[in-house]
């Protein structure tokens, strides 16, 4: 979706503000908003792609005052509702819904490598590349109002492939739970005036990974 | 700049809130913001232009955040101080400071149905040579000025046709900045709506945009 | 649960779950047919404009009763009447309508209006074969002397992010379903240039006087969200 989270190349967010010797968490609020997401993932109840979907969809005026864990809470409430784990009645009473039988988690901290498996997005299967290192490739100008990979500053831009970097799942349709839909993924080179004009270095680029579905032959 | 009021084409923004036979002003604040930007723009101290740049420099959070008129409050202090008509102290306080001479108001009430009359054309009545013609291809040109500038981010680097040469108008993307009029021809160029977004999108739909000449090239 | 951690949750939930956030600082989130609210305790932003008001008035800058014109002016005497007579006139006489689509200055200009933000002006006809649309992603410019300032629903995100985009999808929520062979002209207003639609003369309407034609045509057909029809349920829209 061109939601404002798709903010690559847009001035006016102000200076980077860079704390020295940042604390991992600034609050203890945002560990357990950090930690509860990854133990809740383990019920396989959604995907990574569905979570950052999730997080897109939180309305723009909110999405840019919200801090960072404030935005993993909206979208792992969210998705906890949508996937109906929770309801909504009961995130706002904060407690279970009378007669609800409780259930065993599937995370505990005796199997931390489960977590491994399940975020790793490459899968194993022969699906034929459409392109190769070394092709003009052109990113689509698809405009999906749904989860997408393919930021809007690169869209209808001509670059390069670098490397082929193997099969992986397909965000746009994993997100919504359609399929993983498992393709190649690329390294494309965008030099940067192509993608901002002339005003750009000559000799900087930007380089996205792009899934075979996003491209076409330039 | 690709500021976060250049929203052609996002998505997320919610649905249509229509009211019905909503009022002009929704609360009497509104009415005296409005009133305010027309007796302070009278001093000439910026111009139109100027002041849309002004609201494009609102934060982002802040932009989608608040009221209609409330930017216009935000942008008009911004313009008052820089034009030497304020100082943020006085804003502030809302005191006068010390000493600080008398004025006249630029716009006496009797002068405003004239001025409301009048207007402010953008147009000039100067010789420039038109780059391009009724029905010829233009392809935008891909900018991305920090500045203001009114050609949107959603058509950049899009190619479509001249339908109109509407004549020679202030050049924004300099006006704004007080480097200049800088007149040229500006013209009405036809993009199908599948040049804009894709295939996904009605074949006969377009989308026509008001282009000045320095932002296009032959396509 | 404690109060804070309640609010904190549920405004989470409904920043999250919302496709719509309320807008808390922005009391006019939902159509409502009464004359709004007003506050008992006056805002900040009530505080802020009058205070900032006084100043300029203390400091010789400004004119109350300026002031007091220019909102007399906006809140009755230039409205979507004004260009209700001008679409009303064009269907009336085909001749008037000819020089409106040629040089819609001087064509509104003969009826006595014209000025701020209308200085250049351009009318697009709809057709049964294409249907017009007006919008200002940038901002939200609006022919002024015709339409008189420009609803809420004009300069919100949601009109100018989506009109350009997905023209149908905004119509259908205005109620206007077009047939897929009509073609939609959406016309982004980035220049000085301002935009009027002449929506189609409603059939069955041939009988009727100029005067009582221009009460059925609305803002919202102008704008071009909406047809003029018979009925003039929406009027005032």
């Amino acid at each position: 979706m061109n939601g404002i989270h798709d903010m690559g190349g847009m001035h006016g967010m102000g200076p980077v503000q860079h704390e020295k010797n940042e604390p991992v968490f600034h609050a203890p609020w945002e560990s357990r908003v950090y930690t509860m997401h990854i133990a809740l993932g383990a019920w396989r109840k959604w995907n990574i792609d569905a979570a950052r979907h999730a997080r897109e969809l939180i309305p723009p005026a909110e999405y840019l005052r919200m801090t960072y864990y404030e935005k993993w809470f909206a979208g792992l409430l969210d998705l906890l509702v949508k996937r109906a784990l929770v309801t909504s009645a009961e995130i706002e009473s904060g407690t279970p819904a009378a007669g609800t039988v409780k259930a065993t988690p599937p995370l505990t901290a005796a199997i931390r490598e489960h977590l491994l498996s399940y975020i790793n997005a490459s899968r194993n299967v022969l699906v034929a590349p459409r392109f190769q290192a070394g092709q003009r490739v052109r990113a689509r100008n698809i405009n999906p109002i749904g989860h997408t990979r393919l930021p809007r500053y690169a869209r209808g831009k001509t670059g390069t492939v670098e490397r082929d970097h193997g099969v992986f799942v397909f965000p746009d349709t994993n997100a919504h739970f359609l399929g993983e839909k498992p393709q190649h993924v690329y390294s494309v080179r965008f030099s940067s005036r192509e993608l901002w004009g002339e005003q750009a270095a000559p000799r900087d680029s930007v380089y996205l990974d792009m899934w075979d579905d996003y491209l076409e032959p330039a | 700049m690709n500021g976060i009021h250049d929203m052609g084409g996002m998505h997320g923004m919610g649905a249509i809130q229509h009211e019905k036979n909503e009022p002009v002003f929704h609360e009497q604040w509104e009415g005296r913001a409005f009133g305010l930007s027309f007796a302070m723009d009278s001093f000439d101290k910026w111009t139109l232009d100027a002041f849309r740049h002004q609201i494009e420099l609102i934060p982002p959070a802040e932009y989608l955040r608040i009221r209609y008129y409330e930017k216009w409050i935000a942008a008009y202090i911004e313009l008052m101080i820089k034009g030497g008509l304020v100082s943020r102290a006085e804003v502030e306080s809302g005191i006068p400071a010390q000493g600080s001479p008398r004025m006249k108001p630029a716009l006496p009430a009797a002068q405003v149905p004239a001025m409301i009359a009048s207007g402010a054309p953008a147009s000039r009545n100067v010789p420039a040579s038109p780059h391009f013609q009724a029905g010829q291809r233009v392809r935008t040109r891909n900018i991305n000025p920090v500045g203001h500038t009114r050609l949107p981010r959603y058509a950049r680097g899009k190619t479509g046709t001249v339908e109109r040469d509407h004549g020679v108008f202030v050049f924004p993307d300099t006006n704004a900045h007080f480097l200049g009029e800088k007149p040229q021809h500006v013209y009405s160029v036809r993009f199908t709506a599948r040049e804009l977004w894709g295939e996904q999108v009605a074949p006969r739909d377009s989308v026509y945009l008001d282009m000045w000449d320095d932002y296009l090239e032959p396509a | 649960m404690t109060t804070k951690r309640r609010d904190f949750l549920a405004g989470a939930v409904s920043a999250a779950g919302a496709a719509m956030t309320p807008d808390l600082s922005h009391a006019h989130g939902h159509p409502h047919d009464h004359d709004h609210a007003h506050q008992v305790v006056p805002s900040d932003l009530t505080l802020r404009v009058k205070a900032l008001e006084s100043l300029l008035v203390e400091k010789g800058l400004v004119d109350r009763a300026a002031l007091d014109a220019l909102v007399d002016t906006y809140e009755h005497k230039i409205g979507p009447r004004n260009g209700a007579r001008v679409v009303a006139r064009a269907w009336a006489d085909p001749a008037y309508k000819q020089r409106l689509l040629a040089n819609a200055d001087a064509a509104i200009a003969e009826l006595g209006y014209g000025g701020q933000q209308g200085e250049h002006m351009l009318v697009v006809e709809n057709t049964p074969q294409v249907h017009n649309m007006v919008v200002c992603t940038l901002c939200s410019c609006y022919p002024w002397p015709v339409l008189g300032l420009p609803p809420v629903w004009y300069k919100s995100a949601a009109y100018r992010s989506r009109s350009v985009i997905d023209p149908r999808g905004i119509l259908r929520e205005f109620g206007l379903e077009l047939p897929e062979d009509t073609e939609v002209r959406v016309w982004d207003s980035t220049a000085e240039l301002r935009y009027l639609v002449l929506p189609e003369r409603p059939a069955g309407s041939e009988h009727l006087t100029e005067q009582q034609l221009a009460v059925l045509v609305t803002r919202d057909a102008m704008v071009g969200v909406a047809k003029v029809m018979l009925t003039t349920e929406g009027a005032s829209a």
